[in-house]
């Protein structure tokens, strides 16, 4: 069990008044707030020790480089990837997902390849494969969702899967529906035809013990700002071999092991892939975060967000009218993510009468519209639990619902 | 900001429809939530609007402000009508919109505005 009074007590936001209400913040799928102790590392860092990175001889430029080099570490621990040469900072799960597309991908298919992705995924785990396919003249397929029951066809997945196929893209958890996807056996089948694995664990890895090792696939992206740290830092995780045998894609300062006019020579992993000043307060940040959440315990974390689904999920979809996307029951493959419609409300307006509430949720498209196209709505408002939300602030939204029908009438 | 009078407007519309033919015609999306409000004008010899009639999807604020915005318009010329803002459908709808809503507000004003940019098609 989580001593949630004393956790949120570690995040000053939540203390905060909107519209002369306590602040009750659900919208976790888009951003987590974040703790003091991820606040004071950034700072302290500005204060007391900032240089840049990889580069002085001198003491601040030393401390610079093991803090953040030190926090790489804690995150190859929070995810027990085999080795830090594995962790590439990017700016957010988007950047590590395109850096996927233009390097291995852009390096290893040809035309007539093929890519799955799914109908559950984000924008932006299409929007790069369509982008790249167009170019290259590659066939991207999307694994159909079933929208009643908020899971992925198996079945159908199998039938598309041929050795056509080089890469297969899935997310581990719907940031739409809160479904967690069986990203193993995605593994499994697609090695089989010799397929390579991109997991996007952006809403996964803030939420429940990720092992990447465990998982076995070949690409996994997250980021920061949705597991308690800042915004502007992301990761890939990628498989040594892979990242040896790609040529990196920004060239420049750190990437290099030596340059002359004729040419340069590359640095070696993971820096290969960072070039430039990376994001160091950032990488801090992330690094005090993975702290955090590695002191709260990921599974103490995934049971809370199992507990508030439980609780929520009876409620909500007993209120007339609303119609909740994905899995209607508590179970082990569903998050605590709510997303609903109501017929004669829009998502926009429910989220706006939340807001006069203090109550924060997402509405619109949710970066995710094939699956709403799929649901046939045009938008969705969401609710979305993290470590930090209360059963008492689970009511709040669930009365507000019900105030937001009776102002429409519905 | 959802009071009587918005509501009123959202769950009865006035002016909905299209004209046709129409003198100036224009369809204005809301990437961000998907609304969409389609205008079709029709204009005196002066120029001025003469009929009025849209069709639209999306939120109550969107729908609501489009339909009071329509109520407003003949008589008005194209620099009247681009003279007018947020605070004009704020008058009209007697509430004051949220910030984050102003888009949402403005959806069907600006398509009108645009509409009357445009040459007769
Ligand atoms: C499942 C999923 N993938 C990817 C992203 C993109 O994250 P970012 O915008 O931080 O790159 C998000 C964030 O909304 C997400 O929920």
């Amino acid at each position: 069990m989580l001593d949630i009074f004393a956790i949120r007590k570690d995040f000053p936001i939540l203390a905060r008044q909107v519209n002369g209400k306590p602040l009750v913040y659900l919208d976790n799928g888009a951003t987590s707030q974040k703790p003091l102790s991820v606040l004071q590392a950034m700072d302290d860092f500005q204060r007391n020790h900032n240089a840049n990175v990889h580069r002085g001889i001198y003491t601040l430029s030393e401390e610079a480089t093991a803090l953040y080099e030190g926090a790489r570490e804690k995150i190859r621990q929070f995810i027990n990837a085999r080795s830090v040469e594995e962790i590439i900072f990017t700016r957010n799960a988007t950047e590590a997902i395109n850096l996927v597309a233009l390097s291995w991908a852009r390096q290893k298919l040809v035309a007539g390849d093929e890519v799955l992705t799914t109908e559950m995924e984000h924008h932006s785990n299409i929007v790069p494969w369509q982008m790249l396919a167009k170019e290259r003249g590659i066939m991207l397929k999307f694994v159909p969702a079933k929208p009643d029951l908020g899971t992925l066809d198996l079945g159908l997945f199998e039938t598309l899967l041929t050795p056509k196929t080089k890469l297969v893209c899935v997310g581990h958890m719907s940031n739409l529906l809160g479904t967690v996807n069986p990203v193993k056996t995605f593994v499994e089948k697609s090695h089989a035809v010799g397929a390579k694995v991109l997991i996007d664990g952006c809403q996964a890895v803030p939420h429940l013990p990720v092992d990447v090792q465990q998982l076995g696939a070949d690409f996994y992206a997250f980021s920061g700002h949705k597991m308690l740290g800042p915004t502007g830092i992301g990761v890939l995780w990628a498989r040594k071999e892979i990242l040896d045998a790609t040529e990196p894609v920004l060239g420049g300062g750190d990437m290099i092991k030596e340059v002359t006019k004729v040419g340069a020579t590359w640095n070696d992993l993971p820096w290969k892939f960072e070039a430039g000043t990376p994001n160091v307060v950032g990488a801090i940040g992330l690094g005090a975060a993975v702290d955090y959440l590695t002191k709260v315990g990921m599974e103490n974390i995934w049971q809370h967000e199992q507990d508030m689904a439980t609780y929520v999920l009876p409620k909500l979809t007993a209120i007339p009218g609303v119609q909740l996307f994905g899995m209607q029951k508590p179970s082990l493959d569903r998050g605590a993510i709510f997303s609903i419609w109501i017929d004669g409300m829009h998502p926009h307006d429910i989220a706006s009468i939340f807001d006069e509430q203090g109550i924060a949720i997402r509405a619109g498209h949710m970066c995710s519209q094939p699956m709403l196209e799929v649901l046939g709505k045009p938008a969705a408002a969401r609710a979305s639990f993290y470590l930090y939300n209360t059963q008492a602030e689970a009511d709040v939204f669930l009365n507000a619902i019900e105030d937001a029908k009776k102002v429409f009438g519905v | 900001m959802y009071e009587s009078t918005l509501l009123d407007h959202y769950h009865h519309p006035r002016n909905t429809g299209k004209l046709e033919p129409a003198d100036r015609q224009h369809r204005e999306p809301n990437p961000l939530c998907g609304d969409v409000i389609e205008v079709f004008l029709k204009l005196d010899a002066d120029g001025k609007v003469a009929d009025v009639a849209w069709e639209g999807s999306g939120c109550a604020v969107s729908q609501a402000s489009m339909s009071a915005l329509s109520e407003k318009l003949v008589g008005k010329s194209k620099v009247e009508l681009d003279a007018m803002g947020v605070q004009d459908i704020e008058r009209s709808l007697e509430t004051s919109i949220n910030p984050a809503r102003l888009k949402c507000a403005t959806l069907g004003l600006v398509a009108v505005q645009k509409a009357l940019r445009q040459e007769k098609p």
